[in-house]
């Protein structure tokens, strides 16, 4: 190919990336640009920012000047929270795995023309709200819900069971709604799996546990590791589901960021908030795109 | 939003046939708040086509009006936003005190703290943060803050704290014998100790109550005089305590907005709601009191002696009407109720 040519292909190139590239950094660093900005700035007396500079917001994200002893401590209120945000998170994870990794077995193995069924059925409780989702839940688990009333006139139990307004609460809602997330990319390293290799590792006399564990699940392992990106971002920074089924009592870093913006009236603590909740992805990102970098290198 | 939709489809017919109104005004309310019939009333006495639209926070108000071009005549924000309106230049002095309907305005509402004599804005409605409880479950004192502060062990994991931080923040601060937007240090550590030890006792921290109360799933809380209002009429057994030792009271006022284009159906608007059967209608609707003498005889049956608009004498007096906090006391609050819920 001709210099001209090349530039002409480099030119077009970027002419058709223009749309998506505009998009891009307008769209997605320009905001995230005015949040940095706004991070090191003083908050305002009624909201807002004041132009100046100020790094008080990012000292209180983990450091803290107590009112009443004026000592300067670690932000003991604001590490609960991390900590809280995080721990549920991989914990929704580790559900959903649970309940996911069979699913997406149990479809992958189906005749091929009866897998498109089982997918849809995953697939449905996404066509409706997220918050109609979260009362739905929270209306089968209620003290006189659906889950209690049976239990009740079964005989199982003799008074309500409180699930509302818990820990287990907010991590079933989390879970169910995150499920599919974590079923779509097994299912999707499952589908092009060859269990003739089920049958060669029977053959060799492993047993179930062993073929499970050192052939099916090797290779499932890339969605496995996705599914699990996939649903531990979005329960870092859920909202409605710890302000709905954890009764508010609890927040995690989502509902502390809001806190921030609202009633709190310090925007420059919920931007610096924002940004670390940011770092805690990137740095899950990272260790995603290392495992799933290694997976190659012992493939190819 | 129904709302919205028809009347704008109302304004939009008013545009494309000869615009038989005299004219426009166009009201930018909190949503579900405005009574249709007073609106159409409004319509027919002065031929003006009235547009609302909702909004659903002080904040979402202040940051259009103060964004500009929104074509808004009127605004209604809260008793703590309004020095905030007026300090930023957004609301007009429209001068309502000169009105012919203000004789009507109760006199207790007029030098109200947040604009003295009433230079800019008219009493909407107006309501107060109390105590709901179901009385089947506990028949003691329910006029305290102790019903969610210092728990009978009736209520204990029964109770829900509506997480609104300075209407629960002020209560407690009263009930410990602190003052409105207090900075006091050996009250606010107090404060701060009732809470974290009380929270073990509440069930949840919760908006949209109303259901919960009236099945019975909570029976006490910090609620909302109109929710809790709603909670009765559909659960007899629920009643509404005004704290003893102060309570908050809010009021939402109607204001023209600085830069508004139908100044003079504005200015009507404001004198059509301080006469009694108008205000009277607002009540009907949004059920909350309003600040127009008279307006009583012309309310609904169940909210002329409803006990959560009318407190006895005694009660009524613990009422401490919500200002705006300074920052340094705001930043403390925020630290406390971030602690609380950690």
């Amino acid at each position: 190919m001709s210099d001209a040519a090349t530039t002409r292909a480099t030119r077009s190139r970027w002419l058709l990336l223009a749309p998506a590239l505009a998009v891009l950094v307008f769209a997605a660093s320009g905001p995230l640009l005015i949040v940095l900005i706004y991070s090191f700035l003083t908050p305002g007396d009624y909201g807002g920012v004041v132009w100046s500079l100020s790094p008080d917001a990012w000292f209180s994200v983990v450091m803290e000047q107590d009112f009443f002893t004026e000592e300067i401590g670690f932000a003991d209120a604001h590490l609960s929270i991390f900590w809280r945000s995080i721990k549920l998170s991989l914990m929704t994870a580790l559900l959903t795995f649970v309940f996911g990794f069979p699913t997406a077995y149990f479809i992958a193995t189906r005749p091929r023309e009866k897998r498109d069924i089982w997918m849809l059925l995953i697939i449905i409780p996404f066509w409706t709200n997220l918050l109609i989702r979260t009362f739905a839940i929270m209306e089968l688990i209620r003290a006189e819900g659906t889950v209690n009333s049976a239990l009740l006139a079964l005989g199982i139990i003799d008074e309500p069971i409180q699930m509302l307004f818990t820990e287990f609460a907010i991590l079933l809602g989390m879970a169910y709604v995150y499920l599919p997330l974590m079923v779509l990319p097994i299912y999707a390293s499952l589908e092009r799996f060859d269990f003739t290799l089920v049958e060669a590792g029977y053959d060799l006399y492993a047993s179930r546990w062993r073929v499970l564990r050192k052939v099916i699940f090797p290779l499932a392992k890339p969605g496995v590791i996705a599914g699990s990106i996939l649903v531990f971002v979005p329960s870092l920074g859920a909202y409605v589901t710890p302000r709905v089924l954890g009764g508010g009592k609890q927040l995690m870093l989502g509902n502390l960021i809001e806190l921030q913006f609202g009633a709190g009236r310090n925007w420059p603590l919920g931007a610096a908030l924002s940004l670390t909740l940011l770092a805690i992805v990137m740095v899950a990102l990272i260790l995603y795109v290392r495992a799933a970098g290694n997976e190659e290198v012992r493939h190819g | 939003m129904k709302l919205t939709t028809t009347f704008s489809a109302l304004a939009a017919m008013a545009v494309a046939g000869a615009a038989s109104a005299e004219g426009q005004l166009n009201i930018y309310n909190w949503g579900n708040y405005t009574s249709p019939e007073m609106i159409e009333k409004f319509e027919q006495e002065y031929d003006v086509e009235v547009t609302v639209t909702d909004y659903d926070s002080n904040d979402t108000a202040l940051a259009k009006i103060k964004a500009g071009g929104h074509g808004f005549d009127i605004v209604v924000p809260s008793g703590t936003y309004v020095p905030i309106f007026i300090s930023e230049g957004l609301l007009m002095e429209s001068r309502p005190n000169e009105m012919e309907n203000f004789k009507n305005m109760d006199p207790q509402w007029v030098d109200v703290e947040f604009d003295p004599g009433r230079n800019y804005t008219v009493p909407w409605q107006w309501g107060t943060v109390g105590m709901t409880v179901n009385t089947s479950v506990y028949g003691g004192d329910i006029n305290t803050a102790g019903i969610y502060l210092d728990p009978p062990d009736e209520l204990k994991g029964k109770i829900n704290v509506v997480p609104e931080m300075m209407d629960v923040m002020s209560t407690a601060i009263y009930y410990m014998g602190g003052e409105q937007c207090t900075t006091d240090k050996e009250v606010l550590k107090q404060v701060r100790d009732k809470l974290v030890e009380a929270k073990q006792h509440w069930l949840s921290m919760d908006y949209g109550n109303i259901e919960k109360f009236a099945k019975g799933d909570l029976a006490a809380g910090v609620n909302w005089n109109g929710a809790s209002m709603r909670a009765r009429l559909q659960n007899a057994d629920i009643a509404y305590g005004y704290p003893i030792d102060g309570y908050p009271v809010w009021m939402d006022n109607a204001a023209i907005v600085a830069d508004a284009q139908n100044v003079e159906n504005a200015r009507l608007f404001l004198n059509f709601i301080m006469a009694p059967e108008n205000a009277a209608m607002l009540s009907n609707f949004a059920k909350y009191a309003n600040g127009i003498v008279g307006s009583a005889e012309f309310m609904d049956a169940d909210l002329q002696d409803a006990p959560e608009i009318n407190p006895s004498d005694e009660l009524k007096a613990a009422g401490v009407l919500s200002k705006t906090c300074p920052p340094e006391a705001q930043k403390i609050y925020t630290a406390i109720w971030t602690e609380l819920q950690k």
